[in-house]
């Protein structure tokens, strides 16, 4: 060991650059060669569990599955091109399960995200003994793993067991959560149940990293705690607010695990309730190709979605 | 205390924090409630408050269920997210590192690759990962979480970014010129300067594999290589079949899985919030 101390070894003069050019092609290799060995686990793993599935579906999403008669013998398998596509656009099913998922995260990306933010701003003027445990109470639902959560509020919304409808009938309200007109509330709120806390720490950290002296300028110029908070705080953590917002949408796209366990005590929720829920009623039908074209039209919407909103901000971060 | 905000103000704030308490706390409580109730009294009374004490002989049934599946369950989602996101973040850790550390062409290309995938809804990928792991014969066995559950483009991400600020070249130099390989340097240096990044990964990532649910779901028929996660949610999925687990052993078992992860994050707080920053600044 010659470097015993990174202190002692920061210490060292530093190197002569001066070198021969060909020492330098060789440097540069050797730097080239070294980034690839430290790379490669990555890389493998990410080309087999990442690029290779990604082709694999695409590639899919182009043949079209042909059962004969019976169904006895094995499909047979035609390149179709855009056919799958064609046949998504015109599914009503499916284009109904993007509307709905559209439609929940339209109303429960900004309602999740507006509650963190608020708590956060909370957390971050509050400088009280309850704020740890404040701070503890907002983040312990993502603790819960996603599904763990959603069974526990589909127990919490189960007609005959959900302690809130008894509650509402003790109250001569009547009142089921898992009707269908209230699925897609019943499933907002586990979402905004789950996620807000981990936005709210996204949001309050980003809060943290702003120097104490721009608050304090602000105060001392008059401004109060409100406008600071508005004027000051909102603008400074946009970045983490675009993160968020970014993480919900896609986070969002792939609804399914709280659908899934809101199933069991709900069978009036359909089989294609999501994009994802159709993707895999095709998989249970033996047609692949078809949730392959589900699954990349609905990555592709995502994306859009996603990449839209992020050039959007920047335009308008230019502006101003 | 700031001295700006009016003494209603104030109260309006402490109620509205007050109030969001309530609707995140309310839950928990009614789960950790109902693990010490007998199956009837699910049924009846106060959701909110203790009936008939019935916890032991809860734990007992859930501990008997299916010859005593449960602590196998327990076991399988210690060794999924504690070895997956171990290696997940000792891989993200070298690929992040040579990404801050190496100027070599492509460099860019490679981390927008990366900033992609963080993209990529990962539910999309079960599916396929199925029917390539298939042919394989990967699909129920231990590798077919394991192998996905190792790699975290997010995790590369926040290496990248920690890396490049708090791991300085002329420390890197110096070893270099005293002879030390890169591979060495980066295991006694390098790891050690990064820690407080690899801590929030692995706890992400230990996370992120213990939440996710598609892919095991997907991947293990065999109940003895399920996380619990799965496995309770079997449970519940045969709600009115004749033969069904009864609900209070599938809320005790619900709950039971929760404890530990609760005592986890209220010992490790600090870690999600210095990597969170780290993560957001960009």
């Amino acid at each position: 060991m010659t470097t015993q101390t990174p202190a002692l070894a920061a210490g060292r003069p530093a190197p002569a650059t001066a070198r021969p050019p060909s020492a330098a092609r060789a440097t540069r290799r050797r730097i080239r060669r070294t980034a690839l060995c430290f790379l490669a686990p990555f890389a493998v793993l990410f080309i087999g569990v990442y690029v290779a599935p990604i082709v694999y579906t695409v590639d899919q999403s182009l043949y079209k599955l042909h059962h004969s008669g019976l169904g006895l013998s094995a499909p047979t398998k035609t390149f179709t091109a855009f056919g799958n596509y064609v046949d998504a656009f015109h599914d009503s099913a499916f284009r109904a399960s993007l509307l709905r998922v559209l439609l929940i995260g339209v109303v429960q990306v900004p309602v999740m995200l507006g509650l963190a933010l608020l708590l956060a701003l909370l957390l971050d003027a509050k400088s009280t003994l309850l704020k740890r445990f404040f701070r503890f109470a907002y983040f312990l639902p993502y603790a819960l793993p996603g599904v763990i959560g959603a069974l526990m509020w589909s127990y919490l919304v189960a007609p005959g067991l959900s302690p809130i409808t008894s509650l509402a009938h003790d109250l001569g309200w009547s009142l089921n959560l898992t009707s269908n007109g209230m699925l897609a509330p019943t499933i907002g709120n586990m979402l905004t149940w789950g996620w807000t806390g981990y936005n709210m720490l996204i949001i309050y950290s980003a809060l943290q990293a702003i120097p104490a002296e721009l608050s304090e300028a602000a105060t001392v110029d008059g401004c109060s705690a409100w406008r600071i908070a508005w004027h000051i705080k909102v603008p400074m953590v946009r970045p983490a607010l675009v993160l968020t917002t970014v993480f919900s949408i896609i986070g969002t796209a792939q609804l399914y695990n709280e659908p899934a366990t809101l199933q069991a005590v709900a069978p009036n929720l359909g089989s294609t309730y999501t994009p994802i829920f159709a993707a895999y009623d095709s998989v249970a039908n033996n047609d692949f190709p078809y949730a392959a074209t589900e699954s990349v039209i609905l990555a592709v919407l995502a994306f859009v979605l996603s990449f839209g909103f992020l050039r959007l901000v920047q335009r308008r971060g230019v502006a101003r | 205390m700031n001295n700006l905000v009016s003494r209603p103000t104030r109260w309006v704030v402490l109620a509205l924090m007050t109030l969001s308490v309530v609707y995140f706390l309310a839950p928990v409580w009614w789960l950790l409630v109902s693990a010490t109730k007998t199956n009837s009294g699910l049924f009846t009374g106060n959701g909110f408050w203790f009936g008939h004490f019935n916890l032991v002989s809860n734990l007992q049934g859930l501990f008997d269920q299916q010859n005593g599946i449960y602590p196998l369950w327990l076991l399988n989602t210690v060794v999924y997210a504690g070895l997956g996101a171990g290696l997940s973040t000792l891989f993200a850790a070298l690929a992040g590192y040579a990404l801050a550390k190496f100027p070599f062409r492509g460099r860019e290309l490679v981390f927008n690759i990366v900033l992609a995938a963080v993209l990529v809804p990962q539910a999309l990928l079960a599916i396929p990962l199925y029917l390539l792991f298939s042919p394989i014969h990967l699909v129920n066995t231990y590798w077919s979480v394991l192998i996905p559950s190792m790699v975290s483009p997010f995790g590369v991400y926040l290496a990248r970014i920690y890396a490049a600020s708090s791991v300085p070249d002329e420390l890197l130099e110096a070893a270099r010129i005293d002879g030390s390989g890169e591979l060495r340097t980066f295991f006694t240096i390098a790891l050690r300067v990064m820690s407080p990044a690899l801590v929030t990964i692995y706890l992400f990532q230990f996370v992120s594999i213990w939440s996710n649910y598609l892919l095991p779901a997907l991947m293990l028929a065999n109940d003895k290589l399920q996380p619990v996660t799965v496995g309770i949610v079997g449970w519940e999925q045969q709600r009115g079949i004749g033969n069904a687990v009864p609900t209070n052993i599938v809320i005790t078992g619900a709950a039971l899985c929760v404890v530990p992860l609760i005592v986890l994050f209220l010992s490790l707080q600090r870690f999600w919030r210095s990597g969170l920053a780290a993560g957001s600044v960009k």
